[in-house]
Formats: structure tokens, C-alpha cells, sequence
């Protein structure tokens, strides 16, 4: 019957991006039984084509925009945008990942299905129009990330941040449950766009729609690591393997970010006025947090685990701030910020060679005088994730900060910068200890072309965006209109 | 009234029966008290006309999950008398903070109400027949319910890959 072959086809085109990852995922794990030891980074290059493949059905989708499958899944600019700021995460995850693998010991193809599948479920979360589609995406992306922290099985300190993710992964879970049935109990419907419109007449004084607001908030800022709900962040981002860590840093934080701007500043909309002063609230506490501990590391896992705490404040102060330029800020930091940690990740999963770690600060001492390149490209990540121009973290805080100042939110703005100026002292650290130390032993690097691909890759997009943002950022504002 | 009296009846062993769970020295006990739990909660169902999920429950959790779940704990042998302490020293605040949170909670919820029209629209919709729960699930909600299957998936795979022997 060829017509309804047609038809199902038809029905299908929306979610083709998703579907390809899937596919790709699932063939990753059939080829694995076939492909050698030896050869398992084949299997990487096949995710990685498999990603791009997705890209293009994207961009193929660019016109088309609407609410599909009984609005359970949305199609527009706004989840166009963060689907390719996914699949730059992808992409750059794949990439650590290949030689990393292979020096571990963990070459194994369910590695890169889990990351599909992670993919997929934030390309979901993105797309998603109806509060059960977000939960589904999130626990798709949750628990294909709870196995891959845990993938080095021999390592106690792997096994410990899987199972430290999943417990409090599963807890944050359930808080958004309740929070989710508190709405579906009131408004009798799990669209989003359903309880927008409920919102719009009710009575907000009902101390119910406040408990709603206030779990979901609670459990969002799991996901995306805002203080006080952080503290699985450095034990977890420590102990799971560092291409894990890097891909973790960025994907599901972005996602995070996704599902927070889709559910406040739309389907919550009519809150705005509470939902703001408490997101303020948590911002300065997160970066309070994150950058203040961040001093004391002398891990630079741990360092840059408190340095991502940060980074969600800085960006959480984007959704205070709110508005058109606001949620446009937020949108360009947070792709900012996945680049440039993933590119500092990389240096770090450079310094990674069998026997050794690797993982502390001192490890890098000596970096700018035997390894020239290698220390020049964390120079470049540590002076972005600080924010200090031409490079891309300087613009996306400028951005955020600019947001926060035209929405007359001046002191927000001003502790925004005051913790970022303490911030210099952890990342300049790492630049000082590269450049002013002696090194202690000979040093070879663990280099590899996929791990090069990334990082020039990385390097580029922050000098790019730092020098001519205007790309990026306009491309966030013209993908704001679905949500506002 | 009965129906009240009968909601009470279940919420108050599913609240009893998941303390006794968490508190309970020997893990076999706990797995029996969670089962005792998902018998109430299936109640609960009942009084909400969803029979299906009710049964759902009961075979699915009660039945399959559960009694997965006593072997495995039965299989690890965990030695009863030495059995470490289920709290840790810190049980007293943890306690208060929970305390106080579901003092938080339940406040907000007394004083909030569920418009009047709430809730009726899951009761009209008779989610308790299979065949129209189905339908709703292979229609209006198609993608969730795929997503669903791809996270079976990728649970089945973690497991496998995390719980396989290292071969040296």
C-alpha cells in the first residue's frame, strides 16, 4: 500500500533528525559485535557522520515550523538552534573521546550508542510541547549518562559517580514529577501550551501553582548544576571518565537551559514576576558558589567542575534578566560555553596517557615551554571561560550582562562581574602554572588527529565568536519568537 | 464518605509501610514492606477509576520488579545480624529537614486549591479501558510512548554493559 507508506513518511518528516540519531545509535550497537578491538574508533567516525547526517535533515527543516504528533512535539527556530548546539556537543564529544578510549582501556561501542542516545533525548527536550515529552527526553539523555559515567568499571571512583548521578539523577526526578502533576492537576493538560493559556486566567495567588513553580525550578537546577542543588557536580565530573565529563559539561547542561527557557518564559510565562526573583536569587548563589570554591581546587577536574557551577549562574542571570535580549543571551552563552569547555576538556584528556593522570593543576607545569601549541590552546579556553575578549566568553557575558542591565536588574550585573573578576585567579592559575613553573619530567602529550579536529575546532568558534559574534547572536534572535 | 474512608485506609499503609520500608534492618523485610506499598498505591488507582494501571501495577511491579528484586537480594546473602545501620549519624537533622519540607509542602497544599473543573477530565476520559488507554498511546501520545521504548533500550544496554564480566 503505497499511499499509506506515503503517508506514514509524511508523518514522520518532523522528527527525522531524531529518528537518524536513533538509528545510528542502534546500528552502532549492532555493528560492535563485528568490528575488532583494534578498531573500535571506526565506530566513533560512524557516530560522527551520523550526527552530521542529523544536522543536515535539520537544516533541511528549517521552514518548516509547528506543533506535530498532538503537540506533544514542537518544531521551530528556538529547538532548531539548540539541536545544533547539540550536535556541536556531539560531535565534540565524539571527537575527546576516540583516543581517550582507546588509552583507557574502555574502547567499546556501546560508548558511543549511550552518547547517541543521550543526543537524542536532548534533541527531544528541545523539541519537546508537552510536559511528558519533556520528562521522557530528560530521563532518555539522564540515564544513557548515568551508564557513561560509570563506564570505567575498574575505576571505584567511576563507579561512584554513577551511582551518586543516578540516586540524586532519579530524586531530582521525582521532585519534577510532583511539580508536573501539581500543574496537570490544575490545568487538566500537559501541553505546554495548554497550560500557558491556563495560567493566563487563573487565580496566581493559589499557593499550589507556586509549589508547581517552585519544584519544577528545583529540579531544572539539577540538571543544569545552579547552587544549592550543585552538589553532585564535582565528585560526579571528578570521578566519570574526562571525555564523559566534557560531554556531560555541555550537552545536558544546554538542554537544561532548553526546557528552563521553554517552561519559564513561555508555558510559565505569567509567573514571570516570581519565577525572576528567584532565578535571581539562584544566580548569585551559583556563582557565589562555584567560583569561591573553585579557588581551593587543585584538581583540574574539580576546578572546572565548580568553574561549570559558575557558568550556569552566569547564565541563569540571562533568564532573570529575561525579555527578548535576555532569553537571545542566555542562548548564545550557553553554546559559548559548551565550545569553550569542551575545548579546555581537551587539553586536559591531552594530558591523559596510560600510568599517568594527569588530572591536578601541577600536572600542567612546565605546559609553555615543552609543549608550545598544547599551552597556547588552554591559554586561549582558560582567558575565554574567564571572559576576557577577543574571545567568545567575553562576548556571551557581555551579552548576559548587558540583558541584565537594560531589564533594570543594574546590581545583578554588577555581581555577575564582581565573580567573575574573582574568577581570573583560578583560570589565570592554570596559565600562570604553565608558563611560570619549570616543568618537572619529560612530557609527552596523548595526541590524535580526532582530538586535534576538536580542538582546533574549539579554538576557532571561541576566536570566531569572540571577534564577530554577531552571527551567533543573531541567529538566537531570530530563533526567540517561538517562545515569546 | 466510604470513598474517603477507604483513600485514607490506603494512603495511611502506603505512608506506614514506606517508612517501615527505609527503616527496616534487614533488607528482606524492606522488599516485603515495598511490596505491602504497591498494593496500596494500586488501591489508590482503583479509587481513581484507572483499573488498568491498577492491574499494571500489581503485575508489573508487584509481581515482576519485586520479585526480581528478592532474589537478588536473597542471591547477595546479606548477612542479617551484621547488617550495617540503614542511617547515618547526620538521621536527626535529615529527618527535621524532611519534617519541615513536608510541613512546607502540605501548608501550600491545604491552602491552594484545584479549580472545581479540575479532574474531571481524566475521570470522563475512562482511562481505565485498555482500548482506550491504547489508543491514546498510539496516537496522541506516539512519541512519548517510543521515547519510552528507547530508554527501555538504553537501560537494557547499560546494565548489560555495566553488570558484564571483565574479561582480562
Amino acid at each position: 500500500m503505497p499511499s499509506t507508506l506515503q503517508e506514514f513518511f509524511t508523518l514522520m518528516t518532523p522528527i527525522y533528525p531524531e529518528v537518524v540519531v536513533i538509528t545510528v545509535a542502534l546500528t552502532v550497537l549492532l555493528l560492535d559485535l563485528f568490528v575488532r578491538k583494534e578498531q573500535k574508533s571506526s565506530l566513533g567516525w560512524y557516530s560522527l557522520a551520523g550526527v552530521i547526517i542529523a544536522a543536515l535533515a535539520t537544516f533541511k527543516l528549517m521552514g518548516v515550523t509547528g506543533s506535530f504528533f498532538a503537540g506533544t512535539f514542537l518544531l521551530d527556530r528556538f529547538s532548531v538552534y539548540f539541536k545544533f548546539s547539540f550536535y556541536v556537543a556531539c560531535s565534540l564529544g565524539i571527537l575527546v573521546s576516540i583516543n581517550y578510549l582507546k588509552i583507557e582501556d574502555i574502547h567499546r561501542g556501546e560508548y558511543y550508542a549511550l552518547m547517541l542516545f543521550a543526543t537524542a533525548g536532548m534533541m527531544l527536550m528541545a523539541s519537546a510541547g508537552d510536559l511528558i515529552t519533556i520528562y521522557l527526553g530528560l530521563e532518555l539523555m539522564a540515564m544513557s549518562i548515568y551508564v557513561l559515567a560509570g563506564f570505567m568499571r575498574r575505576d571505584s571512583r567511576s563507579n561512584e559517580a554513577a551511582i551518586k548521578y543516578l540516586l540524586l539523577g532519579s530524586f531530582s526526578s521525582g521532585i519534577m514529577l510532583y511539580g508536573m502533576s501539581l500543574l496537570y492537576g490544575m490545568s487538566g493538560t500537559t501541553n505546554l501550551a495548554g497550560i500557558h493559556a491556563f495560567l493566563r486566567g487563573a487565580d496566581l495567588a493559589n499557593p499550589m501553582v507556586f509549589l508547581a513553580m517552585i519544584m519544577l525550578i528545583v529540579s531544572f537546577g539539577f540538571k543544569i548544576a545552579a547552587a544549592p542543588f550543585h552538589m553532585w557536580v564535582p565528585d560526579v565530573y571528578e570521578g566519570a571518565p574526562t571525555s564523559v565529563t566534557a560531554f556531560m559539561s555541555a550537552g545536558p547542561k544546554i538542554a537544561g537551559f532548553a526546557v528552563l527557557l521553554r517552561v519559564f518564559s513561555y508555558a510559565l510565562q505569567p509567573l514571570q514576576h516570581d519565577v525572576t526573583t528567584i532565578i535571581a536569587g539562584i544566580a548569585v548563589l551559583t556563582m557565589a558558589v562555584g567560583n569561591i570554591i573553585a579557588l581551593s581546587q587543585t584538581n583540574i577536574k574539580r576546578m572546572l567542575a565548580y568553574s561549570s557551577i559558575a557558568h550556569a549562574g552566569y547564565a541563569l542571570v540571562g533568564i532573570a534578566a529575561g525579555g527578548p535580549e535576555g532569553v537571545a543571551s542566555v542562548m548564545m552563552y550557553v553554546f559559548i560555553y559548551a565550545v569553550m569547555n569542551m575545548g579546555a576538556f581537551g587539553i586536559v584528556i591531552m594530558l591523559r596517557r596510560s600510568g599517568e593522570r594527569g588530572e591536578e593543576i601541577k600536572d600542567f607545569a612546565g605546559l609553555g615551554k615543552t609543549n608550545k601549541m598544547a599551552a597556547f590552546f588552554m591559554l586561549i579556553f582558560m582567558f575565554s571561560l574567564t571572559g576576557i575578549p577577543p574571545t567568545a566568553g567575553f562576548m556571551g557575558k557581555f551579552y548576559i550582562f548587558k540583558a541584565a542591565i537594560q531589564a533594570d536588574m543594574v546590581w545583578l550585573a554588577v555581581v555577575g562581574v564582581i565573580f567573575s573578576a574573582i574568577s581570573a585567579y583560578f583560570y589565570l592559575r592554570v596559565i600562570m602554572v604553565m608558563y611560570m613553573s619549570e616543568p618537572q619530567a619529560e612530557f609527552k602529550l596523548a595526541t590524535a588527529p580526532s582530538l586535534a579536529i576538536a580542538l582546533v575546532f574549539s579554538l576557532v568558534t571561541v576566536i570566531y565568536i569572540g571577534v564577530y559574534p554577531d552571527n551567533v547572536l543573531n541567529f538566537a534572535r531570530a530563533s526567540i519568537a517561538a517562545i515569546l | 464518605m466510604l470513598h474517603k474512608a477507604i483513600f485514607i485506609y490506603f494512603a495511611a499503609v502506603c505512608i506506614g509501610s514506606a517508612l517501615l520500608m527505609i527503616t527496616r534492618r534487614n533488607p528482606v523485610h524492606s522488599v516485603l514492606f515495598m511490596l505491602l506499598l504497591f498494593f496500596h498505591i494500586a488501591g489508590l488507582f482503583v479509587l481513581l477509576n484507572a483499573e488498568f494501571l491498577a492491574a499494571v501495577q500489581l503485575i508489573v511491579y508487584a509481581g515482576a520488579i519485586l520479585i526480581l528484586y528478592l532474589f537478588v537480594v536473597m542471591l547477595l546473602n546479606v548477612d542479617r545480624e551484621s547488617a550495617a545501620p540503614r542511617a547515618n549519624r547526620y538521621w536527626p537533622w535529615l529527618t527535621l529537614f524532611g519534617l519541615l519540607i513536608s510541613a512546607e509542602i502540605s501548608f501550600l497544599v491545604l491552602r491552594g486549591s484545584f479549580p472545581a473543573d479540575a479532574g474531571q477530565q481524566p475521570m470522563t476520559l475512562a482511562v481505565g479501558s485498555v482500548r482506550d488507554l491504547g489508543i491514546e498511546l498510539y496516537t496522541k501520545y506516539l512519541v512519548p510512548f517510543e521515547i519510552a521504548s528507547v530508554i527501555l533500550l538504553v537501560g537494557l544496554v547499560g546494565a548489560v554493559m555495566l553488570a558484564k564480566k571483565i574479561k582480562d
